[in-house]
């Protein structure tokens, strides 16, 4: 029985967290998916030198863990007292918008990846056939180019946000009370790892699953030409009753 | 006086932090590399159980990719490292031992991350098995090659060379996962990192190098990874 109430009272705690990830989550992929846009614009572009920096990025920032980053920008810019003495103190002091910062240049890498392969899996003819309705620029991008590169990518964008969940844990060390740091101080206290680490796992775990079926159900609305076509109710019943089984 | 080599501070000198940073990063190797050898043989059974498993088998590596990919990779550490302790605390009890008894850092770590990395090694292999085209399996059974002849010789190449790709995502990512095996206290790179920043005060600077030491291993990976991808597809036929 106290074992019962040990783990409904840890689930309560741990609860109380989830706001902490869910914005740390929603902060990184938002965050991350405009500085991937520009990055992935950057790579698509014509201009040599941007392509390439685009690319350093990508490359240097999918390399980097991310607890690193993380770090560097927690505990290494502190280190410069030009840094302290400016306006940017305000922000980088906190743990809070470090972690959100290094969140967001993580994801953003990832990010323009997906990004750059949406954008490229746009077919010449269905841009061709665009410009032919007169539509260019802003217009072209917002009516044909963004909702299809959209369907394309966001399969793997849903393993990216869920990423990016999992990913809020490690601002646990840099202080924040996340479901992480709180599973961390429960345990400080009441040194019982396995319920609690378990209870937080299986929050996490929900989410994601809660996640990864939203992502399903709007990959399913954005894709209706990959539906079976709808057959008529009476037809489906007589004559491709035989059919429709197989 | 400080004697410092030309590196300075991060040089090999006997006030020079390089070889404590070396050292930790070929922990974070090893670490990676033992995590990749459990993830290899995890990812073989779980593969299996899901293409000619039994309905429990498939349900027991469903179930275990499912939760693996979900739940946050310091997390299954946490549960590990400090998991493993109360339990073998707790047995050890039974035998009227009543010291504190834990996995080492280094071993819970390994068991972590290498579990982690066993659920996307499962869909790297199973989906690499998949492509490789049944006519060439045919084929095999039609020379008359038995199972383990026909494992070794055919299905072991030609599924190695679809899964090379995703084989070196996992690695990069046991690399890079390998950081957080300093929150389980083992002296790896990060971990190293973390001491040399807090004793000379210059987190900026050592935490840089940290992302330089990593980001050389995950390219010295990628061209061992390119490498290994051109021999695997020696037989096929660039156009």
């Amino acid at each position: 029985m106290t074992e019962l109430r040990f783990i409904v009272q840890t689930l309560l705690r741990l609860l109380s967290g989830v706001p902490l990830t869910l914005e740390l989550a929603a902060l990184a992929v938002i965050g991350g998916t405009a500085l991937g846009f520009l990055i992935a614009s950057m790579r698509l572009s014509s201009y040599s030198p941007l392509r390439a920096a685009a690319w350093l990025y990508v490359q240097v920032v999918r390399s980097t863990p991310l607890l690193v980053l993380m770090f560097l920008i927690y505990f290494g810019l502190s280190q410069f007292v030009s840094i302290r003495a400016s306006f940017l103190w305000w922000v980088l002091r906190e743990p809070y918008w470090c972690a959100v910062l290094a969140l967001v240049i993580n994801s953003s890498a990832f990010a323009a990846e997906i990004i750059r392969g949406g954008l490229l899996s746009v077919g010449r003819d269905e841009i061709e056939a665009a410009r032919a309705c007169g539509m260019s620029g802003v217009l072209l991008l917002r009516r044909i180019v963004i909702p299809l590169a959209i369907r394309q990518a966001l399969p793997a964008y849903g393993n990216e946000m869920v990423a990016m969940v999992k990913a809020t844990s490690l601002a646990s060390l840099v202080t924040l009370m996340d479901v992480t740091g709180i599973a961390s101080s429960i345990v400080a206290t009441t040194y019982r790892p396995i319920p609690v680490f378990v209870a937080a796992g299986a929050i996490y775990l929900t989410i994601n699953v809660v996640l990864g079926h939203a992502v399903k159900a709007l990959e399913y609305r954005l894709t209706p030409h990959l539906r079976r076509p709808h057959v008529n109710a009476v037809v489906g019943s007589t004559v491709d009753a035989g059919a429709s089984l197989t | 006086m400080i004697e410092l080599g030309p590196l300075g501070l991060f040089g090999f000198g006997p006030d020079g932090w390089g070889g404590i940073l070396i050292k930790g990063a070929a922990v974070s190797v090893a670490a990676a590399a033992s995590g990749l050898l459990l993830a290899a043989f995890i990812g073989t059974l779980g593969a299996r159980a899901k293409l000619i498993g039994g309905r429990y088998a498939v349900i027991a590596a469903e179930a275990y990719t499912m939760a693996l990919r979900g739940v946050p990779e310091l997390l299954i550490i946490y549960l590990l490292y400090f998991g493993s302790s109360s339990v073998l605390t707790s047995f050890a009890g039974f035998f009227d031992y009543h010291g504190f008894i834990e996995l080492p850092g280094f071993v819970a770590g390994v068991l972590a991350i290498g579990v982690v990395a066993g659920a996307q090694m499962t869909e790297v292999l199973r989906g690499a098995f998949l492509a490789v085209k049944s006519g060439e399996i045919e084929a095999a059974k039609a020379c008359g090659m038995g199972t383990l002849l026909r494992l070794r010789r055919i299905v072991v190449p030609l599924t190695m060379r679809h899964a090379l790709p995703g084989i070196g995502n996992v690695w990069i990512g046991l690399l890079k996962g390998s950081s957080l095996l300093s929150a389980a206290g083992v002296a790896e790179l990060m971990r190293q990192t973390q001491v040399a920043a807090g004793s000379t005060l210059l987190p900026f600077d050592f935490y840089l190098v940290a992302a330089a030491i990593y980001i050389t291993l995950a390219v010295l990976s990628g061209l061992l990874i390119h490498a290994a991808e051109r021999r695997y597809s020696r037989g096929i036929v660039r156009v």
